[in-house]
């Protein structure tokens, strides 16, 4: 029987990164396609806590490789030990999610498994031997059905266009393993979090991104944001001007987003942009530019001052509580 | 130090990218051409650490003939010299991983830099498929901490270090929820990320002194490297349009259309 093999990801807090549930449905999407066995890896110092999660997803079963100088990510270290459990598990398709750490290691571990790669999947075609991926390509303005010839084929999961795994299925068998570490010509210096309050942009139910129309000031984005409970976002220009920080960036180059509301506050709406937003349910637009591309994309547009509007909007909000 | 940076050509970012009715490919009708905006901020860093510690960029770009517009971009902004391989026809990551290792084995580099995606294809692929293929370290998304109009940017200072003995360079990533920092040990692969610098326009002068700058041509079967695709794209299609939306007038209408249409709020 095939097999599909998901990398899950433990995030620097301890807690697996949501993401990898979207990847594990994907994983389970292709191996009712594929007519294949559903598996799961973790790699770290202590993925205890993350197995516990893993095993009722509907896996067959979660492989467990700890150790100690798996603490912080390296593709170095990370690829080798994932390589060899692919090749003695026989996986047909190796995948994971398209985080920072999905874009780093997976390329890295099919140049390993002399594989192909598709990169950030939307969708999965075919049965059996047959299956071909849908990606997008320049910036989302194309959507490829791409087919990858290799053995073994590795592919990175958009984690906004697949149903996150649910838990409280069937308890999965755990594997543990001894990882052998390769030496690494690359070491760990540190990592320094972003903290926020608001919660993470990927995950949010409601976003509401700044633009250039803002000049800087994000005052009334965030106290709307704080009476939505939603997440902050911000356009390229903005995080260049260093205005916010580079990981509030929606876009192409920066965060895939898909929540149910999206609210665009002097956001012009370039390509760049559109790519990381365009799968919202409901686009909200304002700009004082009426011709500004953000509204071709948006189900509801208002043309007028954002500094105006958002402090109107959060009083008649206020009066639906 | 001597710094090997790759230069894609690809469609101008700005362009409206439209598909062939039959799914076969784009329209390349009235298309403009560029360097890889990645790989443009690799060429400026290339340039900013041999300004700092002296050396050699060389920038290597695989196509037809038309690519050497890309590498003539790269040696106006000051690279020292290019490595065009000369070939057309179909070439997925796998490929070009294999070509530049080939290129970097025969140029010894102790830094190469890539653009972390190119802009057409947006795979995200190339730098990490040839740090294994090179068994080197690898440094991905590398970007700036301070803003790109900082003073900070205006005096071009790298935003990848050099460590005091020379051997290793420290590079800041751009990662979820925050920033690492890695060291690897030279020589090493660098992927760029959009906030690492500004890159430098070609300046007249720089444009003239291009054209006498060398570029030494190659091809997969000088470089002994097999590039028949395990990639296939299949078919290609335009995302789902939207549906058009509509402009409300108010504020009120905007939350009356959230609450009972959409159902959002």
């Amino acid at each position: 029987m095939p097999i599909v093999l998901i990398v899950a990801e433990q995030q620097p807090d301890g807690h697996l990164r949501k993401a990898s549930l979207n990847a594990i449905g994907a994983g389970k999407q292709l191996a009712d396609k594929a007519g294949a066995e559903l598996h799961i890896a973790i790699l770290g110092k202590d993925p205890a806590k993350v197995v516990d999660e893993l095993k009722t997803t509907g896996a067959k079963a979660v492989h467990v490789g700890a150790a100690a100088e798996l603490e912080h990510y390296l593709a170095e270290t990370y690829a080798p030990v994932l390589s060899t459990l692919a090749t003695e598990l026989k996986a047909d398709y190796v995948g994971m999610a398209s985080t920072a750490q999905g874009k780093d290691l997976m390329p890295r571990l099919a140049a390993r498994l002399k594989a192909a790669m598709a990169t950030d999947i939307t969708g999965l075609n075919g049965s059996g031997a047959d299956i071909t991926f849908t990606r997008p390509m320049w910036a989302g303005n194309v959507f490829a059905e791409v087919k990858l010839t290799t053995p073994v084929k590795v592919f990175t999961v958009r984690a906004t266009e697949f149903a996150a795994a649910a838990g409280g299925q069937a308890a999965a068998e755990v594997k543990t393993f001894a990882p052998k570490i390769e030496a690494s010509k690359t070491k760990f210096v540190e990592f320094k979090e972003v903290k926020s309050a608001r919660p993470e942009l990927t995950e949010a139910r409601v976003v509401i991104s700044g633009g250039r129309g803002t000049k800087g000031d994000f005052k009334e984005i965030e106290a709307l944001a704080d009476d939505l409970g939603a997440a902050v976002g911000a356009s390229r220009a903005v995080c260049d001007a260093g205005w916010v920080p580079n990981d509030l960036q929606v876009g192409q180059t920066g965060k895939v987003v898909a929540p149910a509301l999206y609210i665009a506050a002097g956001i012009s709406g370039a390509i760049q942009h559109l790519a990381g937003m365009k799968s919202s349910k409901t686009i909200v637009a304002i700009n004082k530019d009426a011709e500004a591309p953000i509204f071709q994309v948006a189900d509801y547009g208002i043309v007028a001052d954002l500094f105006k509007v958002l402090p109107e909007l959060r009083a008649e909000l206020q009066k639906l509580k | 130090m001597k710094i090997l940076v790759t230069a894609k050509r690809v469609e101008d970012p700005e362009s409206k990218i439209k598909v062939k009715p039959d799914g076969s490919g784009i329209v390349q009708e009235g298309l403009k051409y560029k360097i890889n905006p990645f790989d443009e901020i690799g060429v400026e860093e290339g340039l900013r650490l041999v300004a700092k510690h002296t050396g050699e960029v060389v920038v290597v770009s695989i196509g037809g003939k038309e690519v050497q517009e890309q590498l003539r971009h790269a040696l106006a902004m000051g690279a020292h010299r290019a490595v065009w391989v000369n070939h057309t026809g179909p070439l997925d990551q796998l490929g070009i991983a294999a070509l530049i290792q080939k290129v970097a084995e025969k140029e010894k580099p102790d830094l190469v830099i890539l653009g972390k995606q190119s802009i057409d294809d947006d795979q995200n692929q190339v730098g990490q498929y040839l740090a294994e293929f090179l068994g080197w370290g690898q440094a991905t998304f590398a970007s700036k901490v301070e803003s790109l109009e900082s003073a900070e940017e205006k005096n071009k200072e790298p935003a990848v270090k050099l460590t005091a003995d020379k051997k290793a360079v420290q590079v800041v990533r751009e990662v979820d929820n925050g920033l690492a920092t890695l060291e690897c040990q030279l020589p090493a692969v660098v992927t760029t990320d959009l906030r690492l610098n500004q890159p430098r326009y070609a300046s007249l002068p720089g444009i003239m002194k291009a054209k006498s700058k060398p570029i030494e041509e190659l091809t997969p079967e000088k470089l002994g490297v097999n590039v028949t695709p395990q990639i296939q794209v299949l078919k290609l299609a335009s995302p789902p349009a939207r549906k058009a939306g509509i402009k409300v007038p108010d504020v009120a209408t905007l939350v009356d259309k959230l609450r009972n249409e959409a159902k959002v709020v």
